[in-house]
């Protein structure tokens, strides 16, 4: 299985997704070689091939990794890649990375350069050269099939598909249009494409994904195939977080950027301000639209019921989790979006654009579409202020997520890739 | 003779710590305990003891004739007495030479003449006790924050009984006519204005040290000439300036200590200047017309308007959020509210909040502890959303007495971590509760607002 970042090093949701798919195949008896080019390491290639085993036990969550880790391989790849990164992510990325090895800044700043605009040649390098080092893997390793997530390890996942002529597997967790909207990037778009032409199966996160591939890129529907992502059951969490004031808190967490629509959010803030004053505001998070958001709350003058957290990550989110009495994605585009279903593991009613992913598994959330400002607020406006709505969110949101399990998609994967191994 | 007004402003804010939101309504220590103590002791040391050395020094030298005045911030006596007592002991000395005159300002050196009179009057009352306690004199003359003035602001500091008041000789407000005269209010004529020479006065303070400016080096006998340059007919020339030019804006070793050390003699010897303090300048010359100045004035920036601190969307609406806050405070006996109160007053909040980053950015980002004035606007106001909520915790309308009913409630907050035995805002004399009448009549006004 071809990845990019895999926990603790993870960027987004999409790390998180590789780390419950890999654990829910490996209850299902299925053996996996992971993948992933070294984010931070050695740039000596030699040493791409070194099992790294003190990396892979930081454990997050405290879940016992050991018998999943019977199952898994884990390898790393030097490489300066570094897939998706906003400037604010790569600022704390950069922070981390500099308490283990300093030396090697310079190939990281490299990288950010090229992911701030321009794909020049180093970037097709980093490609090529991890699927080089796929194929040699491909070689040495027996396997079955080969699971390659996301753009930049499609090339990886082909040149290993034309070394050991297993069959291939794709997955979508977010296309080329779901990042820069209309505005594609032609290369990028040219590896997703091919990706998806040579693959014998496509796993798109969501039947709105699954449309995308079919209709902007396409290919046969008869070899995609949706299986929706899942997430950690927690249990009951001891983090607890003392929530200081009297007012009901809804939650704005993600990046701040236009995907991700924080301008509906306080645009809707302000609106339900109007009518009551007793809820307050946070938007948690980071991006190039936060300074005009902040204007933007300025100038609506409700500043002192809207606050800005700043980027959070590990036991902040659900701190804020636990406080918050409503949670908001208002997302533009969203393949999937796994931070809704966070947010209700942690028994917080949730309010999603029907223009997520996520939206065609949650039967416990309110949808709205994301530029229907006066729904949302209604919404909103309903959740914090009717008992039996909230309730009811609470108790069988919790239900309906716990019941989304990894162990299922990941059933649902293994079922793909059984109807293509070649006995 | 003509004279030298020398003015000197001594102020530090208290700096705010990284106010994250999780500690709204959970923590309510809203201060940099270290940056303010560390900034305090290297002021300290660079410039508030060896400039007051210094001036201690010319004072014995030449007798009488050397005169300055300040204005010192409460925030600034405040830190003073809490990190740097010192300070206060090498003031306190030469202020007792009898040549030093001390003027007053608003206790936390903030933006209320603007806003909110009563809160305005208050604050220079509390300032005015401050400055009594610790120096034994009564200030005559008034100081704005930052010189901003205005006619009506002039107006309430006559009304205060001042007799005159210190600002800005900005270009649009004198057109033709020069700051080099004395002044008196508009709307009170009883109350003179010195304005300030922003030439004479910039060129110590911004250009002393700047080697890309043409007069580099700067020496008492060419700026003793520019002083000689001025028309006869001109009667005084006021130089204002912040107090921390000498040593910290510019270091020592640009020889701004030496300049100063030199400047009196070369002016005795070679001048027909004398110095004066400003109320001895409002007593010896007459007002040669009313100015008027309709709008607010400062002394910052090219604009020498209000636009540091007020303007943009972000201060703006910090600015109204803290002041709608105004009226139920009135209500509250808490000193540690009331002491929040004051110090989230202070106009330097504001200042990291301005987006204007044109000219005199680089004055802005030097005295600025955020990367952004949206940091700035963002920490500021997850502090105030705290504030209002203990505000409202101790607030209770329905009660007469608030002592008895906030006991209770305000025992969840936990001890202040800043102590400040000396300060004015803690003393019971200070802490007045309104009468039950007006009382009645300030909770009816809160409930309309709702």
């Amino acid at each position: 299985m071809f990845g990019w970042e895999f926990p603790p090093h993870i960027t987004g949701g999409l790390g998180t997704a590789c780390y419950g798919l890999v654990k829910g195949l490996a209850k299902h008896g299925v053996d996996i070689v992971f993948i992933v080019p070294r984010l931070f390491g050695d740039e000596d290639s030699r040493s791409a091939f070194l099992l790294n085993a003190s990396d892979v036990e930081i454990n997050e969550r405290n879940f016992s990794y050991e018998e999943y880790w019977k199952h898994i391989s884990y390898y790393e790849i030097g490489s300066n890649l570094i897939p998706y990164v906003t400037p604010e992510d790569f600022k704390s990325m950069i922070s981390e990375s500099s308490l283990k090895s300093k030396s090697k800044s310079e190939n990281i700043f490299k990288a950010k350069y090229k992911f701030s605009g321009k794909y020049g040649n180093d970037l097709y390098e980093e490609v090529s050269r991890y699927a080089l080092v796929a194929s040699v893997l491909a070689k040495e390793h027996r396997h079955d099939v080969i699971h390659a997530h996301d753009w930049l390890t499609y090339p990886a996942g082909i040149a290993a598909k034309k070394m050991s002529k297993k069959p291939l597997v794709i997955h979508v967790h977010a296309t080329e249009f779901d990042r820069s909207g209309e505005n594609i990037n032609q290369f990028v778009y040219d590896i997703e494409k091919k990706g998806m032409e040579i693959a014998d199966r496509i796993i798109t996160v969501s039947n709105l994904t699954r449309n995308i591939v079919i209709e902007r890129y396409g290919i046969n529907p008869d070899k995609v195939f949706t299986v929706h992502n899942a997430v950690e059951n927690i249990g009951d969490s001891n983090i607890s977080q003392n929530k200081g004031f009297p007012e009901k808190l809804v939650t704005f967490l993600g990046r701040v950027t236009f995907q991700k629509g924080p301008d509906y959010f306080v645009e809707a803030a302000y609106k339900v301000l109007q009518k009551d004053e007793n809820v307050r505001f946070v938007m948690a998070g980071s991006g190039d639209m936060l300074y005009r958001m902040v204007r933007r709350v300025g100038k609506l003058g409700i500043s002192n019921r809207f606050q800005f957290a700043g980027f959070l990550k590990g036991e902040d989110v659900e701190r804020l989790f636990t406080i918050s009495d409503v949670y908001v994605m208002p997302s533009v585009s969203e393949p999937f979006g796994i931070s809704p279903l966070e947010a209700m593991r942690s028994s917080v009613p949730v309010i999603i654009s029907k223009q997520s992913g996520v939206a065609e598994v949650l039967k416990y959330a309110i949808k709205v579409d994301f530029w229907d400002i006066d729904a949302l607020s209604d919404a909103i406006y309903g959740l914090v202020n009717y008992q039996g709505l909230s309730k009811m969110f609470r108790k069988y949101g919790r239900e309906e997520v716990d019941n989304l399990k990894w162990e299922n998609s990941a059933l649902n994967v293994k079922k793909i890739y059984e109807s293509i191994i070649v006995h | 003779m003509r004279a030298i007004c020398f003015y000197f402003q001594v102020h530090q804010p208290f700096r705010l710590r990284r106010y994250r939101f999780f500690d709204i309504g959970n923590n309510h220590n809203y201060y940099d305990d270290f940056a303010n103590r560390s900034i305090m002791k290297k002021v300290a040391n660079k410039c508030y003891l060896p400039t007051n050395q210094l001036m201690y020094e010319l004072i014995q030298e030449y007798g009488d004739r050397f005169r300055i005045s300040y204005s010192i911030s409460g925030t600034a006596l405040d830190q003073f007495e809490m990190y740097a007592p010192e300070v206060i002991e090498s003031f306190q000395r030469l202020v007792s030479t009898g040549c030093v005159e001390i003027l007053a300002e608003t206790y936390s050196h903030s933006l209320s003449s603007l806003r909110n009179k009563e809160e305005f009057v208050n604050q220079v009352t509390l300032h005015n006790k401050k400055i009594e306690r610790l120096f034994g004199v009564k200030p005559t003359v008034f100081r704005n924050t930052e010189l901003i003035y205005s006619d009506g602001i002039g107006e309430m500091a006559a009304e205060m009984g001042f007799k005159a008041i210190l600002t800005e000789g900005a270009k649009h407000i004198l057109g033709w006519k020069s700051p080099n005269f004395l002044y008196c209010n508009a709307i009170n004529p009883k109350l003179k204005v010195l304005l300030k020479n922003f030439t004479l006065s910039d060129d110590i303070a911004f250009r002393f040290s700047n080697r890309g400016w043409p007069e580099w080096p700067l020496t008492t006998e060419k700026y003793v000439k520019w002083l000689n340059a001025i028309n006869q007919k001109q009667e005084i020339v006021n130089l204002f300036m912040d107090y921390e030019t000498f040593g910290e804006h510019q270091w020592a070793e640009t020889g701004i200590f030496d300049f100063m050390r030199h400047l009196p003699k070369v002016v005795f010897s070679d001048s027909n200047f004398q110095f004066l303090t400003p109320s001895e300048v409002a007593d010896i010359f007459d007002p040669v017309a009313p100015i008027h100045v309709p709008y607010p004035i400062s002394w910052a920036d090219e604009e020498r308007d209000l636009t540091a601190w007020l303007g943009n969307e972000l201060q703006d609406d910090a600015f109204d959020n803290l002041y709608s806050l105004a009226d139920k405070v009135r209500l509250i006996d808490n000193p540690d509210i009331l002491r929040d109160w004051r110090y989230l007053q202070t106009s330097d909040h504001f200042y990291y909040q301005c987006t204007k980053w044109f000219s005199d950015g680089d004055v802005h980002k030097y005295f600025n502890p955020y990367d952004s004035p949206y940091e700035a606007f963002i920490n500021y106001m997850n502090i105030l959303s705290d504030f209002e909520i203990r505000l409202n915790q101790v607030y209770n309308p329905s009660s007469d007495n608030i002592l008895t009913k906030t006991k209770k409630k305000t025992s969840v907050f936990k001890p202040s971590t800043i102590i400040q035995p000396g300060s004015e805002l803690l003393m019971p004399e200070n802490v007045v509760v309104p009468k039950k009448a007006i009382r009645k009549k300030i909770v009816k006004k809160i409930a309309r607002k709702k």
